[in-house]
Order: structure tokens, then sequence, then C-alpha cells
């Protein structure tokens, strides 16, 4: 029965699109689209908010009332032209302390993805209960521990504590294992074990499986987990707002946060180029590995 | 056939096949052992790095004469060695590393941070006892009342910091908290007689005394190799004052005596020295206080009816985040769950942009939008009003709602969407078939189906947006301000933007331990809510399973 209506069904919808009045397309699709437009706005405009303040040259928090009223490059020649608010070495020093935690934090995870996933020992219920466990405690609430646990091991290795980005690297690798091996370690458990058992068989120790077969398999998940940690990392204040003191070797997070928290209104346009340089390479990443984050996400739900 | 004998032994025992294939086997061997020596000379380098860095660490401790830390670094050493040379244990040679950071920076700091909630550590309550002792004999020192005011420059040389002085009549000397004071003779004067600079050192500007402030402020610089003759010292980096030794210590009776006075200040109990009055000196020592910092934020008027407000907002927050976003992200993905509809992945990549957006970026930039004398919404939208949405107590918190929706719903989105499309389309049509209708189907099937899958995430983002310091701290910064309290605590704080300013921030003074317990309080919040939540989703499972 279902077969012959079917076809019966579309024709009468293909008919009745042809002289479809408004009132029918707005219920069955209109209203979709207006929905889409006004959350559109509500997502986009604190956007293009931003990069009109940012290419305005002449614009104070106040001055700028219309949007792209001026286009101009002179904020983004000022953000590079003040030692004492040194931009490009934020810049550099966000991107090369969030490029270390990834790729670090990649190679542990899986790493201990490889060893959950792979083998069996004494103890491994334990450590993957534990570690789900140690998710309620994240980081950043132990951030006076964190400050004095750095500021003691100052006292004896002080290229490694306080105000050493270093030191921040060796905390952020602290949150490591956690979330991020349990999203590899579901993926790793979807590559069948006949594969290592195959090139066992053939010789290859369990670093070659490792390197050679698993961690080539797992690339998608490799990715979302860099990427996910990347961008945290990026944003990341309160720890790094503690460890580095130092302008020249704070986070963008940290130095654009001091430098608009005093002076909000009157540096505003060079604020919001400095904001769009920010963004631009975590937007650009995000966007172009949005699909492998998605179902990253689902499975994981990282970031809320 | 033999099975050769090889260091390799992961997890599962290898399968033997039956039928051996001799001459293959002999090349994969070769090969094998082959890069079993590269393998062997590779974890001989790494291993010989850490053990040199190990070594190097040992040895500072040897000399700092830190001996503990000393004994647990060298197990730890001794550990990983026997780790990665033993045979066997392969489990331990992959998780090592990832454990060892776990271990230092998650697990030592959680209960670190549980010691530090027992105890009194906070400006003032820096050290031990002796430290204390020997620290208020040195700076116990009082401005001398009529002392003349000596302008300063803060000079460096290698990393000991100098502090430079132009006396009223035009004298220069200068001196360190090492090397007392001398005269300089070369030194160069500014505009205002101010000498500026001396050959051989470097002079601090501003931004450099802004930095150093903590290391400027503890400079004293002796008048003499007599330290009865007192010091000179500098508040800010420019201007310096005559101080003179007014406490002294009596080993004996273990009590200072304020020499001006007369008055005398005994051990309290409670890590610093008071005399009858009640009065304390300033620098304590580090007591265990057992459970006063719980008890204090509970009781201390001053903190107990904010607390108790930031509690409840902290709550509402995060709950109405979850409710906000969820319910914006499940709207969007149904409506947008339609496959003939034209513009679906134009709209789509631009509903997640807030979320590629920098959280912290987003705090500000929407903190620019909302200001409210310059703000954007004010100015142009609503013509010149003064609507104060980031000032006043309640339009504050729908503000800071309305901006984590933004950054919140195309996550939600996202997820909703992976969730709906995973749905079978059978049910949609069954239930179609008998009649319900589409409001039936979404209430009735696919909501609870979809609650499966998305009440996971939905526990995750609450206890999430229960820490969500960066979007408060960067939008109010916790504004406006309570009024019926000294401390900087406001309406839109949440308990972990408390913790940060209880122990980071300005002006109140550094309270380690009290902010340690409130990290406990939220621990134990979300914890608990966690726990029972997971439970009532595993019933929620088992219904619809």
């Amino acid at each position: 029965m279902t077969t012959t209506t079917v076809p019966v069904h579309t024709d009468v919808e293909l008919l009745l699109k042809k002289r479809r009045p408004f009132g029918v397309w707005f219920k069955d699709k209109g209203w979709r689209h207006l929905v889409g437009v006004i959350v559109t706005l509500f997502a986009v405009f604190p956007l293009l908010y931003v990069l009109s303040a940012a290419l305005n040259s002449n614009g104070t928090l106040a001055g700028t009332k219309g949007l792209f009223t001026q286009v101009d490059l002179g904020n983004f020649i000022k953000l590079f032209s003040d030692p004492s608010r040194p931009f490009g070495k934020w810049f550099m020093n966000t991107m090369i302390i969030g490029i270390i935690t990834s790729a670090a934090t990649v190679f542990l995870g899986a790493m201990a993805a490889y060893a959950f996933s792979r083998m069996r020992f004494k103890g491994r219920r334990m450590g993957l209960l534990s570690l789900l466990l140690l998710q309620m405690f994240p980081q950043l609430l132990g951030v006076v521990a964190i400050f004095l646990l750095l500021s003691g091991i100052s006292d004896v290795i002080p290229s490694l504590g306080l105000g050493s980005q270093l030191g921040l690297i060796m905390v952020y690798l602290g949150g490591a294992l956690g979330v991020n091996t349990y999203l590899m370690y579901g993926f790793f458990n979807t590559i069948p074990q006949s594969l290592d058992e195959a090139a066992k068989i053939d010789g290859a120790s369990h670093v070659q499986i490792f390197f050679g077969i698993i961690l080539r398999l797992v690339t998608p998940i490799l990715a979302v987990v860099a990427l996910l940690s990347f961008i945290s990392i990026t944003s990341e204040f309160v720890i790094a707002s503690v460890v580095l003191t130092d302008p020249d070797s704070q986070t963008l997070a940290v130095g654009l946060y001091s430098f608009v928290s005093d002076t909000r209104s009157k540096n505003w346009g060079i604020f919001s180029a400095g904001a769009v340089l920010a963004a631009v390479p975590v937007m650009a990443l995000f966007l172009f590995l949005q699909r492998y984050i998605v179902s990253g996400l689902v499975q994981g739900g990282v970031k809320g | 056939m033999t099975v050769s004998k090889t260091t390799n032994d992961a997890g599962p025992a290898p399968r033997v096949s039956s039928g051996g294939q001799p001459p293959q086997r002999r090349a994969t061997k070769k090969s094998y052992s082959m890069e079993s020596l590269k393998g062997t000379l590779a974890k001989i380098v790494l291993l010989g790095l850490v053990d040199a860095f190990a070594v190097f660490v040992l040895i500072t401790l040897f000399l700092s004469q830190s001996w503990v830390i000393l004994a647990i670094a060298a197990g730890v050493t001794l550990l990983v060695n026997w780790i990665y040379l033993r045979k066997g244990g392969l489990p331990a040679k992959y998780l090592a590393p990832g454990v060892f950071f776990l271990i230092i920076f998650q697990v030592f700091v959680v209960f670190y941070s549980g010691y530090i909630a027992f105890t009194n550590y906070g400006d003032g309550h820096n050290s031990s006892k002796e430290d204390a002792i020997s620290s208020i004999q040195l700076t116990a020192q009082k401005r001398v009342p009529d002392s003349p005011a000596f302008k300063t420059s803060v000079l460096k040389q290698g990393d000991e910091l100098f502090l430079l002085f132009t006396a009223p009549d035009g004298t220069v000397t200068m001196g360190s908290t090492t090397e007392p004071l001398s005269e300089v003779t070369d030194a160069t004067l500014d505009g205002t007689g101010k000498a500026v600079s001396v050959p051989g050192f470097d002079t601090l500007n501003f931004a450099a005394i802004v930095a150093n402030q903590t290391a400027i402020l503890d400079i004293s610089v002796p008048a003499s190799d007599d330290p009865a003759q007192g010091s000179l010292r500098t508040a800010d980096g420019s201007t310096a004052y005559a101080f003179k030794p007014n406490m002294v210590y009596d080993a004996a009776a273990d009590t200072f005596t304020d020499v001006a006075t007369g008055d005398t200040f005994t051990d309290n109990g409670q890590g610093a020295f008071a005399n009858s009055a009640g009065e304390t000196l300033t620098t304590g020592w580090k007591i265990n206080v057992g459970f006063d910092n719980f008890v204090r934020a509970f009781t201390d008027p001053d903190l107990r009816a904010p607390l108790i407000n930031v509690i409840a907002w902290t709550f509402t927050f995060a709950i109405a985040s979850v409710i906000l976003t969820f319910s914006l992200g499940l709207f969007l993905a149904v409506t947008f769950n339609k496959e003939d509809m034209r513009g679906k992945k134009i709209y789509r990549v631009l509903m997640i942009l807030p979320y590629a957006f920098p959280v912290f970026l987003s705090g500000l930039v929407w903190s620019g939008i909302l200001n409210p004398q310059f703000g954007w919404l004010n100015q142009t939208l609503l013509g010149g009003a003064e609507i104060g949405w980031l000032t006043d107590p309640v339009l504050a918190k729908i503000s800071v709602l309305v901006v984590n929706l933004w950054l919140g719903f195309p996550y939600m989105f996202l997820v909703c969407t992976g969730a709906l499309q995973s749905l079978p389309n059978e049910l949609d049509e069954a239930a179609r078939m008998d009649g319900a209708s589409a409001w039936r189907v979404f209430r009735s099937i696919k909501l609870p189906l979809l609650l499966v899958s998305i009440a996971p995430l939905l526990i995750a983002s609450f206890a999430f947006n229960f820490n969500n310091f960066n979007v408060i701290y960067m939008l109010t910064g916790g504004g406006p301000r309570f009024e019926d309290t000294s401390r900087d605590i406001g309406s839109t704080d949440i308990l972990i933007t408390l913790v940060y300013k209880v122990a980071f921030g300005q002006g109140t003074g550094r309270d380690y331990g009290l902010a340690s317990a409130l990290a406990i309080v939220i621990f134990i919040i979300v914890a608990t809510v966690s726990a029972i939540s997971f439970k009532q989703t595993k019933a929620l499972e088992e219904v619809n399973s």
C-alpha cells in the first residue's frame, strides 16, 4: 500500500509547489528562514562589531557608532608600535605554548589510550575510573596550590617555576590525560585488534605497532584532541595570569585583558585590532576542521 | 616450531599460527632486530637526557638542603629508570610520562589544596615562625616621623636591584639590600635635579617598576653597617624615606617589645604576635587552623551574606545557562533538521562562529558593546540611553546570561543536530501513521530519546558553567559590587571568580587558606551534583531501553 501512495503524495506536493501561496510556504519553510536570519544576526553581530572597530582607526569606544563607517589599518599599526604592550610577543607566546602543549597532550594521551585499549594489566579499570574521577576537580580549582607549588619549584629550578612558560606548559600537561584519554580510548577500541596481532606475528615490535599502525589509523581523533586542547589553552586565563607576570612572557589572554581592563574605552580600536588578529588563527582552524570537531564533541562533550 | 624470545611482551599473548613460514620469518626477524637496535638507541638517548636533568635537579636540591624533596625526587628518578630499563611492564612504559605530570599537577594539587584549606596561609602568614621572627626584626622598622623625602630611581645590575637616592640637599647616594648606602658622584641628573642613572647600571622605567613592584618594596637599604642606624625604603619606586627599627625580640620569653611604647607582643596561638590589646604584628607564620576557614566563610559578617548570594547565583547561572543554551540549540536543531531547506549550511556555519571565537575575547568584546556610558547598545541602538547593562545588579545578571547564551548555543546546536540525525526515521514515520501530530512525535518520542544521549553532556555543561570563570571575569569582573561588605565581591561573582579574587585579588590581601577552602566547597558541590545526576541518567537509560 505504501509503495503506491508515496509517489502520489509527492506528485500532489509538486502540484502544490507550483502555485503555493505565501502562507503555506511560510508555514513549511519560511519561518525557518526567519529564525535563521534572526539567530544569525545575534551570532554574527558582535563579530562584525569588533571587526568594524578594528578597522576604524579614530575609534574610541564611544566613537564607534555605525558599523564600517571608516576602513583603514591604523589600529593594526598602532597595535605593534607600543613597547609597553608587546602584542607580537603575546601572539608568539600563545602560539608556542598552545602548539607545544597540544602536541604533547596528544602524544601523552595517545600513549595512555594505547595502553588502556590494547593491554590488560592490573589496575587498568582502577586507572580508567580514577581518570574519570579526577575530571571532577578541574585544574582551575587548584590554582592556589599550583601557584604555591610553582613558587616552591622557583626556589630550586627558577627556569621551571613562576614566570616561566615551560612551567606553565608542565602545569597544562597535568591535565593532558583525563578527558582526552577517554576520547582517544573510545576511538582506539574501534580499531580492530587483529591488525596489531597480524603485525606482531610479522615481527613488529610494540613501538612499531604504535607509531606505524595505530597512530596512523586514529589520525582524526588526534586532530580533534589537538585542536580542542589548542583552543582551550589559548583561551586559558586563570592559571596563565597567575604564573606569567612579566609582560614579555604573557599570553594573549592575559596581555589583552590587562591592556583593556584599565583603559577599556580609550584604546578600544587597538584592542579590537588585537582581538581580530588573536581570533583569526583559532577560528580558521576551527572552521577548517569543523566536521571532525563536531563528531568529537558529540562523543566527548569537552567544551561546553 | 620454537617461539623466539622477544623483549616485546605486549598485552595479549602473541598468537602463533601452526603453519610456520621459515624463510619469511627469518627475514622479518632480521629487520626487527635492526629496528630494535634503533629503538634501544633512542631509548638510551631519551633516558639519558631525563637522567641528566634529574641529576641536575638532585644536585640543586642537595645544595638547597631540601632533604624530603630530594628523597622523593631520587625515588622518582630510580622508578623511571626501573620502568624503562627492565624487561616487561609494558603498560607502565606507555603510561609513565602522562601519569608523571598527572600526579604532580593534578593529584598532588588536589591534596595540596585540601591541605592549604586547613591553614592560615596567605599574606602575613607565608612561612615558618623562625622566618617570621627574623623578618619582623628586619622589617619592623618605623618611618622616622620627620624624615626628609629622598627622590628615588630604581637601578639594576645583573639580578640585583639598587636604589639611587637624591637627598633634598642634592647629595646622591645609592645602595641595595646587601650593600649599605654609599655616595655617588658620577650620576646623571634629570631636569628636576633627580639622579636618574649611574654608569654600569640599568635604570628601570615605569613599566618595569610596576612589574617588579614586590621586589622593590622589599628593598631596604641599610644606612650603615650598624642595623640600629635604620634604613631607607621606598613604597612606590620614586620617593624614599628613612626608617628605624622599633621591635626587639627576646628569645627566652618568645616576645617582641616595641622600643617606642614598651608594648610587649606574645605568640597568640593563631600564627601571629599580639599585645594585650589584641593588636597583632603584620608578619605572622603559617599554622594549621582546622576548620577555621570553612567556619569563617559562613560566619564572618563581612563574608557570610555575600557568600550565600554568590552560591545562589552560581547555581542560578549554571542551571539557567544549561537550560537556555540547550533550549535554543534544540530549537535550532529541530528548525534546521529539514532536508529540503535551502541555505541550511550557510546558517549553520554562521551560527557556530561564536563557538569558534576565543572565549576570553567574547567577554571583553561584549563588555564593550554593553558598556553603560560608551557601549554600542546604549549609544547607537538605544539612541544615547544610559541603561546600566553591566552596573545594575539585575541587568548585569541578565547580560551575563545572554552573553553566555551567545557563547554556548552553537555547541548545543551542533550536539542536538547530531543526536537528532542519529534517531531512526522509522520512528517518525510509524508515529505519523498512527496519527500523531508533529509536536506529539517530538514531545513523546524524539525528546526522550534525545535526552538519553544528551543528558551526560548537559551534566558536563552544568559542571563547566559552574566554573565558567572567563565569561564572568571578562564581562563584569564580578561587579557591580555588593554594598554590605568591604571585600571585592559583586552580584555576578560566581564561586570560582571569588576564589581567584580572594587568592590573588588586589587590595584586600591574599588569603590562600580561605580561597582553597572555597575551592574545596566548589569541588564538593560539583562532585555531588554530578554523582546524583549521573545516577539519574542511568535510570533514564534503563527506562528507555
